[in-house]
């Protein structure tokens, strides 16, 4: 994920608000415990029916737009729950920048993390690379411009805002627990003051459970009460 | 200089070191885990040779993938969640970590368990692979749903490199009506502010109707306030919130822990990037219509646009949902009724349906399910005898777990069918690929259960 100066290639539109990240990783794919395998899943059941076939007028599905490598989405792309599955298994199908309005705060954040660029532009510059995708049939060409932070078409240029952290994490694909953990110290220090002051937040996971295991050692697991089931 | 909000009292309180302008290093009192955002996490400490930095401060849970059948033990037969499930015990054991585990009586949803074992405390910083982790604003904690990288960062170091959020404050006056719920509050406020409202910010709320609420009805205004986008919600703790506290924790000093938590409010003087106001007073029970949380209308209202006009956006969502502009809700067939989750499943959420359902048996071809919060919350509704209500009337009275919220267990709606559902998101193929969600509150739900469609329950006859 670093070294990352440009990205560049084929853009495909969804032009959906609200794309919830259980629409982009839908929940029968959530089962692994590693992170292989994302790709097949990505926007399923916008990409095939409902037998498992692809919709052929879904972009993706496209001969052209095979090898997408960016999207253009609609406001709060990735909202709803947290599962950084969306992330990976974007990048898995080979995106590399998600290009919207606005993005969910935690998908936003995934995002960064794995070194997928979430770009925003203003509702209208999003627009104008949605109508100027619509004019042609062939897929429109976007370049993403880390150094001096603009896109480009073959029609319009759009400056864009990315954090100095997030450029860098992107550009240099920065161990942030290895940063994080050279503050070893500082965390150690101030989680001795923290305890001093309020020691009721000390070991609360595993206290709490453990006056639990004491209260009632061996809790029954319930009548179970009869009800038809389907 | 200006008077600190709550938040920001907060954020200060755990900030081990400033970062940059907008982010910090934050500290982390606790940390939730289930079993599908953590593997990958867990993975990567192994993977670079690390360990798990603060192991008390971590707590686990079989939440998402459980089957929810009435059968003991549990078994979970799908064999790649049985992988998760046993991946998980082994990590929490490898680390030291506390687990409810599988056929754990106490097992549950994370912010069910959680709190109702004391675990949740005014002005603790919370996070957990979830993004309803914002239910802890409801006793003053401040709690948000992070990613599985978060989650290693956090298992690491116990902190998180954390931005911080802009400022909200939502005040809500007045008095909820007879037959409306904080279910009902927040979906209207989400509706009003929409999906993207709240993003960027940390909300809030305040007011009359706010402080009437229980503290589990608090838990259902802040767990769904990331449905408006938010990054974190925030009621100041009264004592309301610290009486529930201190009646289930018994290891807190508390003449001490009083006189931290009495500093746990914004000053008068704090400022905030954006105030709302709203009248609980004109709550009529909600319904959502759409496929975003914030397409929601009053039982009594109607779908938004005409036909000739839908409104901007909702064509898709209409089509999804077989409905159209101008439309009632009332009176729209259900096939599945659903009562549960950290939205909605804990024990005053049972008794509110118990108490619509009474008397009353399900009508003929709708499946209705009730799926206790967690193991204590069942336990609780089988002594109330709630439990026996629910049976009686031919609801299925099943084990906890997630469920049919986020459908990622052997509980899922069917293509095509129409569930009334007291969970969180109405998202396309949530429950189930081309099921279509109603979102609405428990009694509304029960209501919907016993007549087979969406009904307001407050014209439902008084039973003799």
């Amino acid at each position: 994920m670093s070294g990352i100066r440009a990205i560049e290639g084929i853009a495909a539109v969804i032009d959906i608000d609200n794309l919830d990240t259980d629409q982009i990783m839908p929940k029968q794919f959530l089962r692994g415990i590693d992170k292989s395998g994302l790709d097949k899943g990505l926007l399923w059941d916008l990409r095939f029916d409902g037998a498992g076939s692809p919709r052929p007028d879904f972009v993706l599905n496209q001969p052209a737009w095979a090898h997408t490598r960016i999207l253009i989405g609609g406001a709060n792309f990735g909202c709803g729950s947290s599962r950084e599955h969306a992330v990976w298994g974007l990048q898995q199908f080979g995106i590399g920048a998600v290009i919207a309005p606005s993005f969910g705060e935690i998908f936003q954040s995934n995002a960064v993390n794995n070194g997928l660029l979430a770009l925003v532009l203003a509702p209208h510059e999003v627009r104008a690379l949605v109508a100027e995708a619509a004019r042609s049939s062939a897929p429109l060409r976007v370049s993403v411009d880390l150094g001096d932070l603009t896109v480009r078409t073959p029609e319009s240029c759009f400056a864009f805002h990315l954090a100095a952290r997030h450029r860098q994490m992107l550009q240099e694909g920065i161990d942030m627990i290895g940063a994080t953990l050279r503050q070893q110290q500082e965390i150690a220090a101030f989680a001795k003051r923290h305890w001093a002051a309020r020691p009721w937040l000390r070991d609360v996971g595993s206290r709490v459970r453990q006056k639990l295991d004491q209260a009632d050692p061996a809790p029954s697991a319930g009548e179970i009460i009869a009800s038809s089931e389907r | 200089m200006s008077g600190r909000s709550l938040y920001r009292k907060i954020v200060d309180a755990h900030t081990v070191s400033v970062l940059d302008e907008q982010h910090v290093l934050l500290f982390c009192d606790l940390h939730l885990m289930n079993e599908y955002t953590s593997p990958q996490a867990f993975a990567g400490l192994q993977a670079a040779g690390r360990g798990v930095a603060m192991p008390g401060q971590n707590l686990a849970t079989v939440s998402h993938i459980i089957p929810t059948h009435a059968v003991f033990p549990r078994v979970i037969r799908e064999p790649a969640s049985s992988l998760q499930a046993r991946n998980l015990a082994a990590n929490c054991e490898r680390h030291g970590i506390a687990l409810f585990d599988t056929n754990d009586p106490l097992q549950g949803i994370e912010h069910v368990i959680a709190p109702e074992h004391g675990m949740i405390r005014p002005g603790m910083v919370v996070m957990c692979g979830d993004s309803h982790t914002t239910t802890y604003g409801a006793l003053g904690a401040l709690g948000f749903g992070i990613g599985t990288s978060e989650v290693e960062h956090v298992l690491a170091t116990q902190t998180l490199v954390y931005r911080r959020a802009q400022e909200m404050r939502v005040r809500v006056d007045g008095h909820l009506p007879q037959g409306t719920t904080a279910k009902d509050l927040i979906l209207m406020i989400i509706s009003r502010i929409g999906a993207q409202g709240a993003r960027g910010f940390v909300v809030e709320f305040c007011g009359d109707a706010i402080l009437a609420l229980s503290v589990e009805a608090r838990f259902t205004l802040c767990n769904m306030a990331v449905e408006a986008g938010a990054r974190g919600a925030l009621i100041a703790p009264d004592e309301t919130a610290v009486s529930y506290v201190l009646a289930r924790a018994s290891d807190i000093d508390i003449a001490a822990a009083r006189l931290d938590w009495m500093e746990l409010h914004s000053d008068h003087d704090a400022s905030f990037e954006r105030e709302y106001s709203f009248d609980a007073c004109g709550v009529a029970p909600q319904v959502s219509w759409g496929t975003s949380p914030d397409q929601t209308i009053p039982i009594d209202g109607r779908i938004p646009g005409t036909a000739d006009h839908p409104e901007a956006g909702t064509t898709r969502a209409l089509d999804y949902c077989g409905l159209s502009p101008g439309m009632s809700l009332q009176g729209l067939p259900v096939q599945i009724v659903f009562i549960g989750s950290c939205t909605n499943g804990r024990i005053e959420d049972l008794r509110a349906a118990a108490a619509v359902i009474r008397g009353r048996r399900v009508a003929q071809g709708v499946r209705a399910m009730v799926v206790p919060g967690s193991g204590a919350v069942q336990k609780q509704a089988e002594e109330e005898g709630l439990a026996r209500v629910f049976a009686e009337a031919g609801f299925e009275w099943r084990r906890p777990g997630c469920s049919m919220c986020l459908a990622m267990n052997d509980d899922l709606a069917e293509p095509g069918e129409r569930c009334a559902s007291t969970t969180n998101r109405n998202f396309e193929g949530r429950q189930g690929r081309g099921a279509i969600t109603h979102l609405m509150s428990p009694a509304m739900a029960a209501a919907a259960a016993v007549t087979g469609h969406i009904v307001d329950v407050r014209t439902l006859e008084a039973l003799p």
